[in-house]
């Protein structure tokens, strides 16, 4: 982790609700698709925790959803505004742990974290198919990002308006992967838990306080014992968290 | 040259800036972050005789200044904290550090206390009489002068070591809690723990933490604090620790003048892992610009 003070290249909104923020500054901290970043705003006591989309020399984007005042002052800010920012926090994702072709679920904006995990995966020569899910089309984002990566996407959405109609797991239809990565609500990550083969990751959200693992906010019940989604997650091994 | 340092209860302090237990965990993390060396103490994890997970999720809610916690005392138990915590701490943290301790019940406390006095590293134990966020331990006993006399008197039985009291602010007056310790044989007070509080969120119409409930800390309870421990320090000749909203040197000043002899920084250390070195590094020249050229001097200067 590293405090940083960093500037916004840009921030735009990609769909309702929904912006892409880029920022310059040193990102060497982020050592792992998955993990997050930590903001401090104005006015605000506690940083808002972002997951990291995508990094490149000295830049990082953030995808993320205004559901909160904080959220919402974020989505104002202009370019040039400097931000402080704790970098690199919490474990990320495992790319070694795919042979050779991964499944990459996301639901919403579970997908930004999911966008630098693809990435990865193909650097690494793997093969990768995404399921991204949505409510409807008019919130779908990076679809065409996922596939220039070289990602062979499928879409879902829950009324039906694009791609196949219903939940990302109705799209879970083969087993041609030897393991598997999810980002998004609670409800879709069970859901995917129970209806995927084999192995594979899952990245939690939670209220927190710190975002370093120090106040113990944001701790879960695991088979391996009390963990801070924080600092020993967000992503946990399927199987790991307790519903 | 000014002079940092302090002295408790024949411990000397190279400053008087301590993190506060619940926003440290048992320090070791925290070098990571800086050379945790510079730090006067460390007050760690408020530890049980049995390990708890804690309260169920959410745990935090944000407030002007602040935050509230409802987190309910979640640690490894005491004999897992001085067995595999202490370890990895000793690693990276070389001065005396205070073990805070909780219970259920007046033998809970003294099996904590008595299992913390057995490492070298402890030079203060820490008795929390005050966690808002458990039910039928902590603050029952905080909020009745009869039995903070009594914990006190327990603890003070098993140990050799320095026995600080933390007390909490949600009593009608802090002047008899702190009566009691004293009389309960205490060699100092920590005050003040966090203050009850609650928020609701306006989309679900529900409180924000599970809990409903929970322990409000942060800049704006920094006044309270203050006056709390001018208060006690003027009621008993005890040391004290003084607890409560600080974010600066300028506040560990305030609260130094106010009667403390050191000061724990505590939700500061949430929202700014570097908070305590901060305000380590900002002392001296903080120091200068008042014309104080020995802290210790400084102690209850207000009255």
């Amino acid at each position: 982790m590293k405090k940083e003070i960093m500037t916004i290249i840009s921030n735009e909104r990609l769909t309702t609700g929904v912006y892409e923020m880029r920022l310059k500054g040193d990102v060497t901290a982020i050592t792992a698709p998955g993990q997050f970043v930590n903001i401090a705003l104005a006015g605000f006591s506690l940083r808002r925790p972002i997951s990291v989309c995508d990094v490149g020399k000295d830049e990082l984007t953030l995808v993320y959803k205004v559901v909160g005042r904080g959220t919402e002052y974020m989505s104002g800010l202009k370019k040039g505004f400097a931000l402080d920012i704790l970098v690199g926090l919490g474990n990320g994702y495992s790319v070694s742990k795919t042979s050779k072709k991964a499944l990459v679920i996301g639901g919403g904006v579970g997908l930004p974290p999911l966008y630098l995990l693809t990435e990865k995966l193909f650097e690494a020569g793997k093969l990768v198919d995404v399921i991204m899910g949505f409510n409807t089309k008019s919130e779908i984002f990076y679809a065409d990002k996922f596939r220039s990566l070289g990602a062979n996407v499928t879409i879902t959405t829950v009324d039906g308006s694009e791609g196949i109609k219903g939940f990302v797991t109705d799209a879970m239809t083969g087993a041609d992967y030897d393991y598997f990565y999810a980002c998004g609500p609670l409800p879709m990550l069970k859901a995917v838990e129970k209806n995927t083969f084999g192995k594979g990751q899952i990245s939690l959200e939670e209220r927190m306080g710190c975002g370093f693992g120090a106040c113990l906010g944001c701790s879960i019940q695991t088979r391996n014992g009390a963990k801070r989604v924080c600092k020993d997650g967000p992503v946990f091994e399927k199987g790991e968290v307790i519903w | 040259m000014v002079k940092t340092a302090v002295e408790l209860c024949g411990i000397k302090l190279d400053n008087p800036v301590i993190p506060a237990s619940g926003t440290f965990g048992f320090g070791y993390e925290f070098a990571e972050f800086y050379d945790i060396n510079i730090l006067g103490s460390i007050s760690l994890k408020g530890s049980t005789k049995e390990a708890r997970f804690g309260n169920p999720t959410p745990r935090i809610a944000e407030c002007p200044a602040g935050l509230i916690n409802s987190v309910g005392l979640q640690n490894p138990g005491i004999d897992e904290a001085v067995n595999k915590e202490y370890p990895l701490l000793a690693k990276v943290y070389k001065k005396p550090v205070i073990q805070n301790i909780s219970g259920f019940s007046v033998e809970e406390f003294a099996y904590c206390a008595a299992k913390a006095s057995e490492s070298d590293m402890v030079g203060i134990i820490e008795v929390n009489v005050s966690c808002p966020n458990v039910h039928g331990g902590g603050a029952a006993f905080g909020t009745d002068p009869d039995r903070i006399y009594e914990v006190t008197r327990a603890v003070r039985e098993v140990t050799s070591k320095p026995v600080f009291v933390k007390l909490s602010p949600n009593v009608t007056d802090i002047k008899i809690m702190a009566k009691a310790c004293a009389a309960g044989g205490a060699d100092g007070i920590t005050l003040i723990n966090t203050l009850s509080g609650m928020r609701i969120d306006l989309k679900t119409r529900k409180p924000v933490v599970k809990m409903k409930a929970g322990g409000y800390s942060g800049a704006g309870v920094f006044p309270i604090a203050l006056k709390m421990v001018y208060d006690v320090y003027e009621t008993v000749t005890l040391p004290i620790m003084g607890v409560g909203g600080i974010t600066s040197a300028r506040d560990v000043v305030e609260m130094m003048l106010a009667g403390a002899t050191a000061v724990q920084i505590g939700t500061a250390n949430l929202i700014d892992p570097y908070a305590c070195k901060t305000i380590i590094e900002q002392l001296p020249s903080v120091m200068e610009s008042y014309k104080i050229d020995d802290l210790s001097k400084i102690i209850g200067g207000a009255h």
